[in-house]
């Protein structure tokens, strides 16, 4: 057998394994921004939620510790008083930058907390979508212990 | 079946805090096996909180979102004390589960 069959064989493999896993189902690909949660960069993401390059402001408040010992498990929240329709939560330097986003509808304030994980020291960034536009917020989180050792 | 989740939802001044406490591993995908085999990714794609038929808050997690996810939002006008609020979450295995409590 030729290598470059064996690759292709190894590929089906692992495509067929996650459709079945549920890794690719139709369902969900719509519900669930996969492109924005792939991408790697801050900008990316921005761009793959809808807008434009996302610009530093204020009244974007965000949330997190300056030293987690546990990267498994850190806290943010982000908040702004200003009328967001969106929010994010982006981790630099993980293998993917979202972490996760939220839908503001009317009737509930642009306030999001949850824990995320940090594989290493890190910028987190918060984004709160304003009138289309994307602004953030950004800190540096030291950890002390990644999050992906297992 | 999936653990239920913990949900407290409490109104204060025109404010409904809502903390829920998700039940779930939250596999990335970038972890491996004792034997070197990666570990498949298992986490909870979509969330969504409703009262009556109206959805009053969503969110779209992530792998990096810590195992047995927190989320805390606040609602000011979609909800009032009373509301029985029901959240509702997807994973990427299309497993799903939903909770509900009243509003205090």
């Amino acid at each position: 057998m030729n290598v470059q069959r064996r690759r292709l064989l190894q590929m089906s493999a692992i495509v067929g394994l996650m459709a079945s896993a549920g890794l690719m189902t139709q369902a969900e690909a719509a519900a669930w921004n996969k492109a924005a949660f792939e991408a790697k960069s801050v900008d990316d993401v921005a761009k793959l939620l809808g807008g434009a390059t996302p610009t530093k402001s204020d009244a974007i408040t965000l949330r997190a510790p300056d030293i987690a010992e546990n990267g498994a498990v850190v806290p943010v929240g982000v908040e702004t008083n200003l009328k967001a329709t969106e929010l994010a939560i982006l981790v630099e330097k993980n293998p993917n930058a979202l972490a996760a986003m939220f839908v503001i509808p009317a009737g509930a304030e642009a306030f999001a907390s949850t824990r995320v994980k940090m594989g290493q020291t890190s910028n987190v960034f918060a984004l709160a979508k304003v009138d289309g536009k994307w602004l953030m917020a950004s800190k540096e989180v030291k950890v002390t212990l990644g999050g992906c050792g297992g | 079946m999936a653990d239920p989740m913990r949900i407290r939802a409490t109104e204060k001044d025109g404010v409904v805090d809502v903390r829920v406490l998700m039940k779930h591993d939250m596999e990335t995908g970038q972890r491996k096996d004792a034997a070197g085999a990666s570990i498949p990714a298992w986490f909870i794609s979509t969330l969504e909180a409703k009262v009556g038929d109206k959805i009053v808050y969503a969110a779209q997690l992530g792998p990096a979102v810590s195992k047995d996810p927190y989320l805390q939002f606040k609602l000011k006008g979609s909800a009032k004390k009373g509301d029985t609020i029901a959240v509702t979450w997807v994973d990427n295995k299309n497993e799903t589960r939903t909770d509900k409590t009243e509003i205090k």
